[in-house]
Formats: structure tokens, C-alpha cells, sequence
């Protein structure tokens, strides 16, 4: 079981997801636990709670899970998974306030050097436009 | 809180045929300054209410309210999932035992709440909030004529948000250009007050 912490991706769109999810494994490489999932329920651009869920749990770390994600709906819909997650786990996830490509690989790198969730987020949150 | 069945199955069915119904209009406010989503969004969302009519007609109200609810956050794909099912599953929780004006108040006031803290947002942003918010003063107001005024007040809060600047969500990106249009979260939920007003005035 990798203890870094797992990163996952949350577009409206699967093909944003996917790409952003590329982009880490090919930059940072396979020492952070990495799930995406994009699209509306039944398809169509959009996000799911159902699959923002199951993305958290495959990218699963006792470390905790940052998530990047793109625009309104994809947040909220990420926040409402956050509180349906066992109350366990929900201290440990965050959404973080960052660009979701760059935030990605940005918290990815950090990630993989074994920091902390709360370090994850910070070094994602850095884009953030001031 | 128990309805009867019949009535409970005509309340259902009215706000979820009185969304889908306007389903083209909630993609055209919403493409003005969102991203032309919010229709399609909640016409996915009551259709899978309607799948679950019968299931959710006979159920006790408050235990149906939080499936419904339920129904909206996994089906409706977009931000008004979660702010509608936080709606549907705040009201279900806390209606009162027995059916009385200052009650339902209550648990409408703490359904509302749950909005709030969901969109991180307030009245004057722009949102359905601005349509709730009266919507739930004229409930906490004791004069008569409630159902009547109910729909009123809740058309008229969604139109006063035409010339607001918008603050959360998409639209908010817009700046001054989402101005003159009337927010689509605001006019969903005017729909929905005024159709459960027609049910229970009997006009549906």
C-alpha cells in the first residue's frame, strides 16, 4: 500500500480528466495513488457523486486524498462525496483551491516526496490566482 | 409528518413535471450566464424522481423528502445536486411530528440554512437563495392567504434578481455582463413553489 498521499482529478469532462491524470503519471510518475472521473450521471459533461466516491476510495492513502477539480458544480458535487465518505476518512480528504491541471501535477510532485495532506494542498493552493 | 398518499404523489409529480417541463427555458437562462447546464442538470434529477414515483408517494413524507433528495445529489451531475438534494434531505429532517404553519417554518428555515452552507453563499448573490429567503418569510409571516402569496413572492424574487450582479457559481466569472438576466437557480426554484402551490390550491 503506497502511504503518499493520493491525488484525484474531478472535470466535467471524462477527456479533461483523463488528460490531467496523463499529465501526472507521465511528469511525476507512479508513487502517488491517482484516480480521475469526469462526467455527468448517464453521461454527457458534468460531474457524479456516485464516481467522485469511487475515485476517492481508488485513490485511497491512509495519508488522504487531495482533490482537484474544475469549476462550480465539479466542487460542490466533490464537497457533498466528502461528507457521504465514512467519518473516518472525511478528515482526510480535501478539495483543493487550485487550477485543475497544473494543481494536479503541482500536488502530484509534492505528494510523491511523502509530505503531508495539508503540504499537498498548500503547494497546489500556490497557483491560485491572488 | 404524514400526507396523504394521493395528495403526497400529486405534490411529487407536480414539481417534478413543472421542472422538466422547463427544462428548455432553464437552458437558455443558464446559457446566458452559466453554462447552459442547469436545465438538462434538473431535468435528469426529477426524471429520476418520477422513476421513483410510486416508491416515493407512499413513503412517510420525511423519509421520501431525504430520497428525493438523495435522488438529486447522485442524478443531477451538477452543483444543483447537491444544493437541492441538501434542500429535499434538510426539510425531510426536520419536519415537525404533526402539519402546522410554524413548523413548517421552522424546518423550511433550517432546509434553507442548508443551502446556504452547501453554496457557501448568502442572499444578494444571485442564486436560489434569493428566492428562498422570501419564500420562507412568508411562511414565518402569519397572514392569511398563504399559497397565494407563496407562488407571488417567489416569482417575484426570481425576477428581482435580473439586475443583479452575480457573486457565486459560473455566472459569477461574468462580472458586470451577468447583469439583465434572471438567475436560473432562481427560477427552478420559483417553479417549484409555485407548483406546489397549485397542488394544494388546487389548480393541478
Amino acid at each position: 500500500m503506497n502511504s503518499n498521499v493520493g491525488i484525484v482529478i474531478v472535470s466535467h469532462s471524462p477527456d479533461v480528466a483523463r488528460g490531467a491524470a496523463d499529465m501526472v503519471r507521465q511528469m511525476v510518475g507512479d508513487d502517488v495513488p491517482l484516480a480521475w472521473c469526469g462526467g455527468a450521471p448517464g453521461g454527457g459533461l458534468g460531474t457524479n457523486v456516485e464516481e467522485i466516491l469511487a475515485a476517492i476510495n481508488r485513490a485511497w492513502s491512509e495519508a488522504g486524498v487531495a482533490i482537484l477539480v474544475d469549476l462550480g458544480g465539479a466542487e460542490t458535487n466533490s464537497e457533498m462525496a466528502i461528507e457521504m465518505l465514512p467519518d473516518k476518512q472525511q478528515n482526510r480528504v480535501v478539495v483543493c483551491n487550485a487550477p485543475i491541471v497544473e494543481g494536479a501535477v503541482m500536488a502530484a510532485t509534492e505528494a510523491s516526496a511523502g509530505s503531508s495532506l495539508e503540504e499537498v494542498r498548500r503547494t497546489a493552493e500556490e497557483l491560485k490566482p491572488a | 409528518m404524514q400526507l396523504d398518499a394521493d395528495l403526497q404523489r400529486r405534490l411529487i409529480k407536480a414539481v417534478a413535471e413543472r421542472v422538466i417541463v422547463h427544462t428548455d427555458e432553464l437552458v437558455a437562462l443558464d446559457r446566458a450566464i452559466g453554462d447552459g447546464d442547469h436545465g438538462l442538470n434538473m431535468k435528469r434529477g426529477f426524471a429520476a424522481v418520477l422513476a421513483d414515483l410510486d416508491k416515493f408517494s407512499v413513503m412517510p413524507l420525511d423519509e421520501s423528502l431525504k430520497g428525493m433528495g438523495m435522488a438529486l445529489v447522485m442524478k443531477v451531475g451538477g452543483a444543483s445536486g447537491p444544493l437541492y438534494g441538501s434542500l429535499f434531505m434538510a426539510l425531510g429532517k426536520a419536519l415537525p411530528a404533526q402539519a402546522h404553519r410554524a413548523g413548517l417554518a421552522k424546518a423550511f428555515a433550517a432546509a434553507v440554512d442548508a443551502v446556504k452552507a452547501r453554496g457557501k453563499s448568502d442572499v444578494g448573490q444571485k442564486t436560489m437563495i434569493d428566492v428562498l429567503v422570501p419564500v420562507l418569510a412568508v411562511l414565518q409571516d402569519t397572514a392569511g392567504d398563504l399559497p397565494a402569496r407563496l407562488c407571488a413572492a417567489a416569482q417575484e424574487a426570481a425576477t428581482a434578481t435580473i439586475p443583479v450582479r452575480a457573486q457565486r457559481g459560473r455566472a459569477s466569472f461574468l462580472g458586470e455582463r451577468s447583469i439583465g438576466h434572471m438567475d436560473p437557480g432562481a427560477r427552478s426554484a420559483s417553479l417549484m413553489v409555485c407548483a406546489v402551490m397549485d397542488v394544494m390550491e388546487g389548480r393541478a
